[in-house]
């Protein structure tokens, strides 16, 4: 269960204008702007759930998901997971999570992944058992069979992604928090990463909070969707919410999106 | 304990593939410790008695020096560390049910370690083998040699806290390099790596020797080859665990609220 009641936070952003002069008065003088990142939000998540979590760039999707993973600490407002606070019981807390940043790695570079995999079992202390049967189940469902044992660097961006899946997963976290889980994947390692996505929120009823741009994830894998701009949450509700909220009713999902997003001028 | 050791284990283990590196490094020590030794000696053929170490402790000094530079380089930086804080990669470690600080601690320890491991044997061994007055005296008695290992332990992890307090601070500045550059160059200097701080003017000498950067390298090299001995040396090695108690808990301080304040920018 996770309840997120007014949560904001404040980045100071640096401002100047182009040239010399100002280059050269920004030495003295620095102007800040404040950004409101987060900006009162409030939602809850119940346990099994599939939420899709939208918003243009820079709307505050990354901020939240940093938040409830522990990483960011907010200027205001609460947020209980399972009774934790996240940025006060980081370590507590990071052990019942799962977090997948697409745009980042979490596997050493020069060692095959299987060396990855054993070091993150140690790291969470995972006992031998559940280890092997995870690592066993995570194999077959996202057939990592046969790029385990080759070193991270030569493997594609679908292979490694996969496997950055599955390394979050070892642990068996309630909550898997996916930071863009397909961007720059082809179509079938997408399919297979929303196929797998699913099997484990069937299998083993983990909460998934999935941020993307790729409105078909939505479709595919969310049943309610949070919509995010400017720092606030200005839609909860299922898909069909979400088209209802638009004109035209054979527009493509990605139009909608587009269309909201200029509704609501964010 | 076991996922800092495991760390500890999978580091050493990536530190060792780099062998032909570990050839070039060998090579390279072997001629510069060469190279200052014949320097130094032409300064003694002029007066032997104007310096404040025997020729063959300094000889000793060097060749221990070059043997075990892995582990005492101040100008040796992860640049991993320097990366991950720089473009937010850092988000995944603190995704991890880990302290941050125990955990680069590790892993200074380990690259550092590993290093020194393939690079100490030969050129001890060569240094061994030269003749005298050039080469490595073996220690007078064992107890001596204890007193050398457990000084040359206190100083490896006083760099290696050294170390943790500036990448510390380059959460601060986000561009690592000026920090890097100053700090480098100033400790090189003051633990005695450019030249054994014996041979600087007694009045800054007496500073220098109280700073942390004498509790590095400067202890251990000159404990073994007997120009720190007696009640010195005691003085010697509660200084090099004073201040690694100092930079420990000050590079935890400035790890703490660096993360407190931490934000990663960018999806």
């Amino acid at each position: 269960m996770i309840k997120v009641e007014k949560l904001s936070k404040t980045y100071q952003v640096l401002r100047r204008n182009a040239g010399l002069k100002e280059a050269f008065q920004s030495l003295f003088q620095k102007e800040y702007e404040e950004i409101r990142a987060l900006d009162e939000v409030t939602f809850d998540i119940l346990d099994g759930e599939m939420v899709g979590y939208i918003g243009p760039n820079g709307a505050g999707k990354s901020s939240t998901i940093k938040v409830l993973s522990g990483i960011l600490t907010p200027d205001s407002g609460t947020c209980v997971i399972d009774g934790r606070i996240p940025w006060k019981n980081r370590k507590s807390h990071v052990r019942e999570i799962g977090v997948v940043f697409g745009q980042r790695s979490q596997l050493w570079w020069d060692v095959p992944v299987i060396d990855s995999f054993e070091l993150i079992r140690d790291i969470y202390m995972i006992p031998k058992e559940k280890y092997e049967s995870n690592l066993e189940e995570l194999t077959v469902s996202l057939s990592l069979e046969q790029i385990i044992k080759t070193p991270v660097r030569q493997l594609s961006l679908g292979q490694r992604m996969r496997c950055e899946i599955a390394a979050s997963l070892l642990h068996s976290p309630k909550i898997l928090f996916l930071d863009e889980p397909t961007i720059g994947l082809d179509a079938v390692s997408k399919l297979a990463v929303r196929e797998f996505i699913i099997q484990l929120n069937q299998k083993h009823n983990t909460t998934v909070i999935l941020t993307t741009h790729d409105m078909q994830d939505i479709e595919a894998l969310t049943s309610r969707i949070l919509l995010i701009g400017k720092g606030k949450i200005l839609l909860d509700g299922s898909l069909t919410n979400l088209k209802e909220h638009s004109r035209n009713q054979s527009a493509s999902l990605d139009e909608i999106v587009a269309q909201l997003y200029r509704q609501y001028e964010i | 304990m076991i996922k800092y050791i495991s760390f500890f284990r999978m580091r050493f283990i990536n530190g060792f593939q780099y062998k032909i590196a570990a050839l070039a490094g060998i090579v390279t020590q072997f001629v510069w410790g060469a190279m200052e030794i014949l320097l130094f000696q032409a300064f003694y053929r002029t007066n032997e008695n104007a310096f404040p170490m025997e020729f063959s402790a300094l000889t000793s000094y060097i060749w221990m020096q070059q043997a075990f530079l892995a582990l005492f380089m101040t100008w040796f930086w992860e640049k991993e560390l320097f990366d991950s804080i720089q473009t937010g990669n850092i988000a995944y470690e603190l995704c991890r049910p880990t302290d941050i600080y125990t955990m680069w601690f590790v892993r200074g320890m380990a690259n550092r370690a590993s290093k020194a491991l393939l690079r100490c044997v030969p050129i001890l061994l060569m240094a061994y083998l030269l003749p005298k007055p050039y080469g490595l005296v073996l220690p007078s008695d064992l107890v001596l040699l204890a007193w050398f290992l457990f000084s040359m332990l206190l100083g490896f992890l006083v760099v290696v806290a050294f170390g943790m307090i500036i990448y510390g601070i380059t959460f601060y500045t986000v561009n690592p390099m000026g920090v890097r550059m100053v700090s480098q160059s100033l400790a090189e200097f003051l633990a005695g790596a450019v030249i054994p701080l014996p041979f600087l003017p007694d009045s800054i000498k007496k500073v220098v020797e109280l700073l942390p950067f004498a509790a590095m390298q400067n202890a251990p090299f000159r404990i073994y080859s007997g120009d720190i001995s007696g009640k010195y040396l005691y003085q010697t090695i509660l200084l090099q665990i004073i201040w690694l108690v100092i930079m420990v808990v000050l590079g935890k301080i400035i790890m703490h609220s660096a993360l407190k304040k931490l934000c990663i920018q960018g999806g």
